[in-house]
């Protein structure tokens, strides 16, 4: 129970992202989480980089500097076999929170 | 040092800062480009984007803390601060750097001497497969030449074994004459060690066909080099041993020294070939049990399986052999002269060991004590850093590293220190008539323990203030000053380290007692001669080439012609020096017995070769009877002196004059007793011991004993004079008695020394422990101090509050440690003659330095106490 934080939450956000997308920069994967959850999620942008650097240094993703299509220089994300993993422990045990927190709601 | 800086350049912080600005400026960049072209202005496009963002400065912190580059940087900058604070407080780290050079140096020297002694193996292919074959009893470590060889035939378990003993003689070529210590040592030694020659070959078993048959020498490196010049000539050309002629075969390579840690000899022969021997059978004879057996497992074979197999030999052998009937076999680590000095060596290096170690525990609660003391004095400095936002982990990291830095400081000083000291150990040459070489030159291993203790230490005593750290309620501090947050429990962890160190200096303080009083015990122990005044000059007659009645008519001429020297008032010869290199003991039985095996014999006695004069000249006291005369020779009927103990197990009286009793399946009538002496050691338990005139027991070992009043350097002159006129050819060594008892007394003196220093470097430790803490209790209480005078308080009343809980600490812990001590001291006294806790001057010693200590240490912090003044204490804060 102790990953299902918020924490474990953007984790989950971020790498369910990656793994959708590919590669992706930062303000790519801020994108795309508003754009999926149809702007129900907003993140602030900023707390997205100490996670990606901590998810970086646990070996879960890795980044390099590409040109984008808009040709800037931007430094890009992906998922790693580890992080692959990750995902789905993290998705699971969300699974298990989400379930949780429905049961205690219903039980209200 | 390249290296890390390498990594911290690599990785360096501003490296680190732009490619993260370069990220979240792309970020910010792509997010204003969007915002525009959603309608936004410009302007608007950027604050938005900022807002969104969040604060960059907060997430680039965040990032760089987590970067393993940046502990680097951060560690950096913890231990630059550490060594700034610690130069703001020099008598701290003064004191600090003291205790643990003191501390952990004593720990590397200990154990520099442990790693050499008991650590290192032999220099050899395989030394852990290498046991020593020793009997059960310890002291009695020696195996017959037969048995060793039906051992060696008839086991399963070892794959060689090979014999060795330690001679000395003389070796001599056309050009110059030395007198030697040699291994004689059965052929397959070389072969079993897997030593390869340097030069030329070794012998082999096949060189071996019966007494004298392989008169060949392998010469030592360092022989070779020093005598020799290292001439690859030498080797084929022939030198003599004792007159007799020997060839140089080989010599062995720099590294090896032998199958002793510490005796190493000049050469090495066959043990078939005997110079000392004059055409005797020594190779048969079951009874003379003088060899050191080395045997080699067998891989696979446990110690244990070893000691099974042998022990069932030699219950075989003893089927056979009645003077067998105790043989039994132990398997003990070889290099320190198997169990002799082994036992005793490694039970009192164990307990050297555990006490430096103690004395490395003191010097930690000391300067645990000290630095809690020195991080609640910072608690406003502590409680500042966190209220401006510091984590408490980096607030206890920052404390660690001073710490750290303390302890490897000191302890990189301390080992310093004692590497010089163990080089000069080595260097040191105890007794210049021994081949003893003490090797205790640190290796990697040393200095790796070295930097563990180091280490260890600064975590033991730096843990210690963590809890302060995380105590600290900065708002509280901030509020009321230092003093505030101090509160007084009944009973701390500080007050636990302080008892249990001084509990530990009682020990090591009584220790060094004991061991003292011991020491002066043995130097006024009655010894059974009076060794005061007594010049020896010993020398092995076979060196000179003589044998048979030429030793009887030199040793006589000795005699006369030294007595004639003026100032020389009594002179004779002993074969072997009581509490010199030994003496040998041998089964005695009672008169009418014929089956002359062991369990017959009334008990083993000492026996020694002695002139006429000899007992005037020792001051050994004659009780009873007579002393030899030249009358009493091979021709006469055998005689023997013998000492009261003798008297007293074999006949129920002192007065044995004229009673009979057996030795070596012969008669021998008792002319005389003398008193009761030391032979073997100042430690031994007492020994029956028989002396016999020289020529009715042949030996060629002479120990010419000189009296006089004059001193040594006015009479050695004249004495060595003396005697080259007799034979210019016979090498002697000369000392006086006393200082040849150096030897004997060795062991005990180093003991002494080494619990004295000990007990010193603890006694220190107990007073900075004790005046620490009074000095800092005193001072954080001297405001009560000042208001309780100001309303009345005696000083008697101060001072009991001040002080009691140092002084119940010592106390208690002072009868902990005497307790403690007392324990100890029954192991001391395998070492040390007569050392025993159980000596009122002991006692008394010991409390009456723990008391001084303890006065000495709550003085300053007492007066402290009493010069206290209201006004001018009240008036601060």
């Amino acid at each position: 129970m102790a990953r299902n934080d918020l924490q474990g939450t953007l984790d989950l956000l971020v790498l369910k992202t990656l793994s959708q997308m590919g590669e992706l920069h930062v303000y790519g994967i801020v994108l795309h989480i508003q754009r999926a959850s149809e702007e129900l999620l907003s993140v602030e942008e900023g707390s997205l980089y100490p996670a990606l650097h901590r998810m970086e240094m646990s070996g879960w993703i890795c980044s390099a500097w590409k040109v984008t299509e808009t040709n800037r220089k931007a430094k890009v994300y992906r998922l790693t076999p580890a992080g692959q993993k990750e995902l789905q422990s993290v998705e699971k045990s969300f699974e298990q929170l989400v379930k949780g927190i429905r049961a205690i709601l219903r039980y209200a | 040092m390249s290296a890390f800086r390498r990594i911290v350049n690599t990785f360096s912080r501003s490296k680190l800062h732009q490619e993260i600005d370069a990220e979240i400026q792309a970020h910010l960049e792509m997010r204003i480009a969007d915002n525009i072209a959603a309608g936004m202005s410009p302007k608007e496009a950027r604050r938005n984007a900022m807002i969104r963002f969040g604060n960059r400065t907060v997430m680039r912190e965040r990032m760089t803390a987590m970067d393993a580059a940046t502990a680097f940087d951060a560690l950096g900058r913890d231990l630059s601060y550490a060594a700034r604070q610690l130069r703001r407080s020099p008598a701290f780290t003064a004191a600090a750097l003291i205790t643990l050079i003191l501390g952990i140096g004593a720990n590397v020297v200990v154990f520099g001497v442990v790693n050499s002694m008991v650590l290192r193996p032999l220099d050899v292919p395989q030394p852990a497969a290498l046991y020593n074959v020793v009997h059960k009893t310890p002291g009695n470590d020696n195996l017959s030449y037969p048995d060793y060889v039906d051992f060696k035939n008839k086991n399963s378990t070892f794959s060689d074994m090979a014999a060795y003993r330690i001679n000395n003689g003389g070796l001599s070529t056309r050009d110059a004459a030395y007198q030697c210590w040699y291994y004689r040592v059965s052929g397959n030694y070389f072969d079993m060690l897997g030593v390869q020659p340097a030069q030329g070959r070794f012998f082999h078993s096949s060189d071996e066909h019966g007494p004298n048959s392989a008169p060949y020498i392998v010469l030592s490196h360092n022989f070779w080099r020093w005598h020799f010049d290292s001439d690859p000539r030498i080797i084929g050309t022939n030198v003599d041993i004792n007159k007799r002629p020997f060839t140089v075969i080989g010599v062995t390579p720099a590294a090896f020294h032998g199958t002793e840690l510490f005796v190493w000899p000049d050469f090495w022969m066959p043990y078939v070939d005997n110079p000392d021997d004059n055409g005797t059978d020594f190779l048969s004879r079951r009874g003379s049990q003088n060899l050191w057996v080395l045997g080699k497992l067998n891989p696979g074979v446990t110690p244990l399986q070893a000691t099974d197999n042998l022990n069932a030999i030699a219950r075989e052998l003893a089927r056979q052999n009645p003077v067998d009937e105790d043989l039994n076999a132990r398997l003990v680590k070889p290099g320190l002269m198997a169990d002799m000095f082994g036992g005793p060596a490694r039970s009192f290096l164990t307990g050297v060991m555990v006490l430096a170690f103690l004395v490395l525990l003191a010097a930690c609660a000391n300067l645990a004590s000290l630095f809690a003391s020195r991080t609640a004095d910072r608690s406003r400095e502590l409680a500042i850093r966190l209220a401006l936002g510091s984590s408490r982990w980096n607030a206890f990291r920052q404390l660690l590293a001073e710490a750290m830095l303390i302890s490897v400081l000191g302890g990189a000083l301390g080992t310093l220190f004692s590497t010089v000291l163990l080089n000069t150990l080595t260097r040191w040459q105890p007794f210049p008539q021994f081949p003893i070489h003490v090797t205790v030159t640190p290796d990697p291993k040393v200095y790796f323990v070295a930097l563990l203790l180091s280490i260890g230490s600064g975590i033991l005593w730096g843990l210690i203030p963590a809890r302060q750290v995380w105590a600290t309620d900065s708002a509280q501090v901030m509020k009321t000053g230092a003093a505030g947050t101090l509160v007084f429990r009944r009973f701390t962890l500080r007050d636990l380290l302080l008892g249990v160190q001084i509990a530990l200096c009682t020990l090591l303080v009584t220790c060094s007692f004991v061991a003292l009083r011991g020491m002066q015990h043995s130097l006024h122990a009655p010894l059974g001669f009076q060794p005061q005044g007594v010049l020896l000059a010993e020398t092995d007659l076979h060196m000179g080439g003589h044998f048979g009645a030429s030793v009887t008519q030199i040793r006589r001429r000795m005699v006369e012609e030294v007595g004639r020297i003026p100032g020389v008032t009594s002179v004779g010869i002993i074969d072997e020096t009581p509490l010199g290199t030994g003496g040998s003991s041998s089964l005695v039985y009672r008169e009418g017995t014929t089956d002359f095996r062991p369990s017959n014999s009334a008990f083993g006695a000492k026996f020694f070769g002695i002139s006429p004069g000899y007992l005037q000249a020792a001051g050994t006291g004659l009780l009873n009877g007579r002393d030899f005369t030249w009358h009493d020779d091979a021709k006469a009927p055998k005689v023997a002196i013998v000492n009261e103990l003798f008297g007293r197990s074999m006949f129920g009286t002192a007065d044995a004059v004229g009673r009979r009793f057996v030795w070596g399946e012969k008669p021998y009538e008792i002319v005389g007793v003398v008193e009761n002496g030391k032979y073997d050691s100042l430690t031994e338990t007492p020994w029956a011991a028989m002396f016999f005139p020289l020529e009715q027991n042949p030996n060629s070992d002479t120990s010419l004993m000189v009296r006089s009043h004059l001193p040594p350097a006015e009479i050695v002159p004249e004495v060595r004079r003396t005697l080259a006129q007799t034979d210019p050819g016979l090498p002697f060594v000369f000392h006086t008695w006393p200082d040849a008892l150096a030897f004997v007394l060795f062991p005990a003196r180093i003991a002494t020394a080494t619990l004295g220093v000990m007990g010193l470097l603890a006694a220190m430790l107990a007073v900075t422990g004790v005046f620490g803490m009074a000095m800092y209790s005193v001072s954080k209480r001297m405001k009560e101090f000042g208001i309780r005078v100001a309303v009345g308080a005696q000083p008697m009343q101060l001072i009991h509050s001040a002080l009691r809980r140092p002084v119940v600490l010592l106390l208690s812990g002072s009868v902990v440690g005497l307790l403690l001590g007392v324990m100890a001291g029954q192991l001391l006294a395998q070492i040390v003659y007569q050392a025993t806790p159980r000596d009122p001057l002991v006692l008394g010693g010991v409390l009456i330095t723990m008391a001084l200590l303890g006065l000495v240490a709550t003085w300053i912090p007492a007066q402290r106490a009493l010069g206290v003044h209201p006004a001018s204490l009240l008036r601060e804060e």
